[in-house]
């Protein structure tokens, strides 16, 4: 072999190996998942097959014992009020930012800037009584306003569309008499659909799997979405390992789904989120 | 910043009044409005951004210097007192040394993003796929992959199943000791996040343009030389951000240990401490002291990153 050959066998040999690094615990879990009690219990280890690959009945019991519907609604409505609330907020706060010029917008936007190196970890101790005072905690609100208020990568990948928009088309509009919101409302924020659907990939996925909100301010169980309501898993089921797999399959599937779908979207939307 | 304030719409329309029999009135009230208009769009997101961000940091600091223990309606002040017992206790201070794990995961994770971020820039058959399989980790819920994980880890579970395989029995029990487990814990991250990287540094390195690569191969460079002279250079700002990223991450680990240990064996992180200090143990007034303590060690961390590597992506205006 030429080293050339030789090179490219290695190329090939690693990224095989990155992919069953990542496949394989995923696929484990989906075996296990298929799995009925008895072969859990006298099985060889856990990369046996199960019996019968359409057993379903573990997600069955995953999704009604674990209220899985339930937490599936809850977070389909925090995902509509935060995503669609992110948004508006931030396309707002972006064109009132690069379309006018006012008294203290440097402080405004030194504001936001600032806010941005600040970690969620860090404040949620005090963040927790100033919620609790509003009466929001243990309520869908408290997420949904958290979500909402705290995200300036928003703000940023708007920022960075509406000042490509040219400004000639906001002064035509005026001069035919169209006035700040009708403008923002006609004109920018339908040329925006680019950098809303960024938004919304990035943020919808950020709030599907967040864990750390929901886990703070909704205690209650009626009010689990799938991260706390999987969660709740642990104890009841902690040794059924069948229904546990079952559960984590029921979560990542719609991920699946919308990444297979989307997957040059979220590339694209990832890029311009993470680097802010 | 200039003309819009009331003075200038004032001296505005009086100009306007000697000049013309126009009646002054309409254009005052035109530009205070367009005064006002751009506090209209911003109301919301600054009476969020005050009230959800904000406030909380000067309440945190606040109560870092209290006893209060986050219900009762006395609280005493009592000086630096918290900031003494984080940094003397040496239960409390611990914590700083469970971020050394994911520190050091940190860099395998950015070493391996690296690698796979160049070869897949190439031109490598199935490179759809591999590109997919390495970036989806990092779309799966936080709760799922410590499902998975747990059960990786397990006794008999999918690890022990693999390395029998290859004829190596364990009896080990691989979240049963501190370091394993902080090992085990840390090797997850990397599994979680290692994608994120890699996407960030594919973008980057396919925005260097295709003709350096052409002009270097007629010079005789190597992959090698590709790399160090063309690829590492043009991806600087994402890497140094990258390095920025990891370290305030290593420092603020919460989801993967809280769900697969608890925090038990040695695996509580700062984070994980400050919940159950605030939540569980009521010190309401000692977590926003370790609170306080932790954003200033992040804030002093990016600053030092904005100095040594301008970055000229955070510009808002």
């Amino acid at each position: 072999m030429t080293r050339r050959a030789v090179a490219r066998t290695l190329v090939y040999l690693s990224l095989t190996v990155a992919a069953s690094i990542v496949l394989l615990p995923l696929v484990v879990v989906l075996l296990t998942s298929l799995k009925t009690e008895k072969e859990m219990a006298d099985a060889d280890g856990a990369l046996s097959l199960p019996a019968d690959l359409l057993n379903f009945g573990n997600y069955v019991t995953a999704f009604q014992d674990g209220r899985m519907l339930s937490a599936f609604g809850n977070t389909a409505l925090i995902l509509l009020f935060a995503v669609g609330g992110t948004v508006l907020i931030g396309s707002m706060t972006a064109y009132a930012i690069d379309r006018f010029t006012f008294r203290f917008k440097t402080l405004v936007v030194a504001l936001f800037l600032v806010a941005a190196l600040v970690p969620g970890v860090t404040t949620q101790v005090a963040t927790f009584q100033i919620v609790n005072s509003f009466g929001m905690f243990d309520t869908l609100w408290a997420p949904i306003v958290l979500y909402m208020g705290t995200d300036i990568v928003s703000i940023y990948i708007f920022l960075q569309f509406v000042r490509s928009i040219p400004i000639s088309l906001d002064e035509s509009a005026r001069l035919e008499g169209a006035n700040a919101f009708t403008i923002y409302r006609k004109i920018i924020f339908p040329l925006l659909k680019p950098a809303i659907a960024t938004v919304v990939i990035v943020k919808g996925i950020t709030v599907y799997n967040d864990f750390y909100i929901p886990f703070l301010y909704m205690p209650s169980e009626d009010l689990g979405v799938i991260s706390t309501s999987l969660f709740r898993f642990r104890g009841p089921y902690a040794a059924h390992w069948e229904t546990i797999s079952a559960g984590a399959v029921l979560v990542i599937l719609p991920t699946l789904i919308v990444f297979l779908f989307l997957q040059r979207f979220i590339y694209n939307g990832f890029m311009r989120g993470a680097t802010r | 910043m200039t003309d819009t304030t009331p003075k200038a719409a004032v001296r505005a329309g009086a100009g306007a009044a000697h000049l013309a029999p126009v009646p002054a009135r309409a254009p005052r009230r035109a530009r205070l409005w367009r005064g006002v208009t751009p506090w209209l769009f911003l109301i919301a997101p600054l009476a969020l951004l005050i009230i959800f961000t904000y406030a909380p940091i000067a309440n945190m600091v606040a109560y870092s210097f209290t006893d209060w223990d986050g219900v009762s309606p006395e609280l005493n002040y009592t000086g630096a007192e918290n900031y003494a017992e984080i940094f003397t206790r040496e239960d409390l201070f611990r914590v700083f040394f469970v971020s050394g794990y994911y520190l050091a995961a940190s860099v395998v994770q950015i070493a391996a993003a690296l690698y796979f971020a160049t070869i897949l820039s190439f031109n490598v058959r199935f490179r759809n796929f591999f590109k997919g399989v390495l970036f989806f980790p990092y779309l799966i819920n936080g709760v799922a992959i410590g499902f998975v994980f747990l059960y990786f880890f397990q006794d008999g579970g999918t690890l022990d199943s693999i390395l029998s395989l290859f004829g190596v029995t364990t009896d080990h029990a691989w979240l049963g000791t501190s370091t394993s487990a902080n090992v085990s814990l840390a090797g997850v991250s990397v599994w979680r996040y290692m994608g994120l990287n890699f996407v960030l540094f594919l973008g980057a390195i396919q925005s260097i343009p295709g003709e350096l690569y052409e002009a270097a191969e007629l010079d005789g460079a190597n992959r090698w030389h590709q790399f160090r002279y063309i690829i590492a250079p043009g991806i600087k700002p994402v890497l140094s951000l990258t390095v920025i990223l990891s370290i305030s991450g290593s420092l603020s680990v919460f989801e993967i240990p809280y769900i697969m240990t608890g925090g038990a064996t040695g695996t509580e992180t700062f984070v994980i401490q400050t919940v159950n200090l605030a939540f569980r143990f009521n010190k309401t007034g000692l977590a926003s002291a370790a609170a306080v303590v932790l954003l200033l060690i992040i804030l002093a961390v990016t600053w030092v990153q904005r100095r040594l590597v301008p970055d000229d992506k955070v510009d808002l205006v």
